[in-house]
């Protein structure tokens, strides 16, 4: 009996440590990749790089930078995460305030927010561009914006449902009880309550757009030049990763390293800023009544 | 007064009801479109022949899909094979034997790790993977690869998709209320026997659901898969041979879509067969997330 327990702990002991082990090997995997990148893009980073446009032959070893990629990325980014929010939280607050928590509208908008999410950009990217052709519009920094926005709406809008459901319910209770109207209820009562979730989702829509290639690949374009017009087609940072990794020239490839750097190093701070806000702007928060 | 008010709320209702119908309706938009850009192809050439024929030669007018959806399914059940394991593990850590502060942590740990771009997961598997793939076929057949293969894309493809794993099982395994747990410990069941015979046979139908979104995730990656697995259309022998995904086809060709005839129309086709079987996949997951939520 008693051997027969101590085999039975032991399992459990084994047993907790794998899983404990899986755990803190996905954190060793994290630190990894960033360890890379780090130790193959910290040598080839140079500060001219990130002020310069493109010269002549960049792409065969020659002089120049990626500003243009950076300049690209934050327009699309900024741009579409602007739009994505007007579209987004007013759906939610929708659902959330004027249709009934569990009625079948609240539940479809829901589920249809589930499903777009897990389209895959580059079918977002090939929707896009099927639109372009209709619409006769070219490959440009408009086109671009608008397919990541489209990308970036079910993300913020399921990270401010997730928010919004656990505002309690008697605060708008005590709201509608004073006699305002839902819309009053949802714009000035339940949004301040979420501000820093809203903020949340706003970076991590942000960081998404920032980083998607497949979507901007078929609507953005690429261009050597700082985006000037919504007309004309733009660089993006993944994409000038990606084209010149590409390159066999070492120099070229050198600079793809730290390019990755820069856009690793940008998703990171955003990543920390979101967690940052979260966390000071939830001292105001009325948790329960 | 009162009746600006109300109407103000008026126009704010049916504002965001047209916005809340837009939404829904993009998803058919998305797949009607798609569907009428690929009709120049469908509409010439019967179904079987673009699904199950094996000649890929767009200069000819000949196009045929079944290497690359062989190719995509292959990567994608590939990844999935060391990815759920391995996130079903760190779930029920995390959920079950973790306390507050781990959680938390860990928590973060899967959310940095899902917000990296796919180039960047792209340019790790080129640095990392790729090599470690070519050296052990050297080692295990003696093999020349580059190391540009179905097995790089497939372990580049199980990291990107370990941290939306863990979030939606972890979700699942968090919905399982205390006292079931409560109530098997106290019958005089270890911790590991409660997980096994209560958590997670509670938490079945959410599991296979989460493994279906990973499915879905993992066949419409583009990037990273892209970058790593040799994009040559041919259906791979062994897991050391290139292999070319749907996502892959349509990013690496879309420059010369117009060259050729009826070039785009087949790319778009390719998006819609993604979009299709993506959507499948979303759907069956989520009606069965949506009713394990339900019923807890």
């Amino acid at each position: 009996m008693d051997s027969r327990k101590k085999t039975m702990l032991l399992k459990e002991k084994i047993i907790k440590n794998c899983m404990c082990f899986c755990a803190f090997f996905l954190a060793g995997l994290l630190v990894f990749i960033i360890v890379v990148i780090l130790a193959k893009g910290l040598p080839a980073l140079q500060l001219s790089m990130l002020v310069q446009t493109p010269k002549g032959g960049f792409y065969t070893g020659g002089e120049g930078g990626i500003l243009n990629a950076i300049a690209g990325s934050l327009c699309i980014a900024v741009g579409a995460t602007v739009i994505a929010f007007f579209i987004g939280i007013p759906i939610v607050l929708f659902i959330n305030v004027h249709a009934k928590k569990h009625s079948i509208l609240a539940g479809g908008i829901r589920f249809t927010f589930n499903v777009l999410w897990g389209i895959p950009s580059i079918v977002y990217g090939a929707f896009g561009f099927t639109c372009m052709v209709f619409l006769g519009l070219k490959a440009s920094l408009l086109a671009g914006i608008m397919v990541i926005a489209l990308i970036e709406i079910p993300i913020l809008a399921r990270a401010v449902d997730e928010v919004l459901q656990h505002v309690p319910a008697e605060l708008s209770s005590a709201a509608a009880g004073l006699g305002a109207t839902n819309g009053e209820v949802a714009w000035k009562v339940i949004i301040r309550q979420v501000t820093p979730g809203i903020i949340t989702a706003v970076l991590l829509a942000f960081s998404r757009g920032i980083g998607d290639a497949a979507a901007v690949l078929f609507t953005a374009g690429f261009s050597d030049y700082l985006p000037e017009s919504l007309l004309q087609p733009v660089a993006t940072l993944p994409l000038a990763i990606f084209f010149q990794l590409g390159s066999p020239f070492p120099r070229v490839q050198n600079r793809a390293y730290a390019s990755a750097l820069v856009l690793t190093i940008m998703v990171l701070l955003i990543s920390v800023a979101a967690r940052y806000f979260s966390k000071k702007l939830s001292r105001h928060r009325i948790e329960n009544i | 007064m009162r009746n600006i008010r109300l109407i103000k709320n008026e126009i704010g209702v049916l504002i965001m009801k047209t916005l809340a119908g837009g939404i829904v309706l993009l998803l058919v938009v998305m797949g009607i479109g798609l569907f009428l850009r690929s009709r120049g192809l469908v509409s010439s050439r019967s179904i079987g022949e673009l699904l199950f024929a094996t000649q890929w030669r767009p200069s000819r007018g000949e196009f045929a899909y079944f290497a690359f959806i062989v190719g995509t399914l292959e990567v994608t059940v590939y990844a999935l094979i060391p990815a759920v394991p391995f996130a079903l593990c760190t779930a029920i850590y995390l959920s079950e034997y973790a306390n507050k502060r781990t959680l938390a942590f860990f928590k973060s740990i899967i959310d940095i790790l899902a917000s990296i771009p796919s180039v960047i997961f792209g340019l790790w598997g080129v640095l990392v993977i790729v090599p470690l793939v070519k050296q052990s076929e050297a080692f295990f057949t003696g093999g020349m690869g580059t190391g540009y293969s179905l097995l790089s894309a497939a372990l580049v493809l199980a990291v990107m998709i370990l941290p939306f794993i863990i979030h939606i099982i972890l979700a699942v395994l968090q919905s399982i209320s205390l006292s079931l747990r409560e109530a098997a410990l106290s019958l005089g069941a270890t911790q590991w026997q409660t997980i096994k015979k209560v958590v997670l046979r509670r938490a079945l139908p959410g599991i296979i659901a989460a493994c279906g979104l990973g499915l879905a995730r993992a066949f419409g990656e583009t990037m990273a898969v892209m970058m790593v697995a040799g994009n040559i259309a041919q259906l791979p022998l062994s897991p050391f041979e290139p292999v070319y995904t749907l996502p892959a086809l349509i990013a690496n060709n879309y420059g010369e879509m117009f060259s050729i005839p009826l070039y785009d129309s087949a790319l778009m086709f390719a998006a819609f067969i993604l979009f299709v079987v993506v959507l499948f996949f979303n759907v069956i997951s989520w009606l069965v997330l949506n009713r394990v939520k339900r019923r807890v």
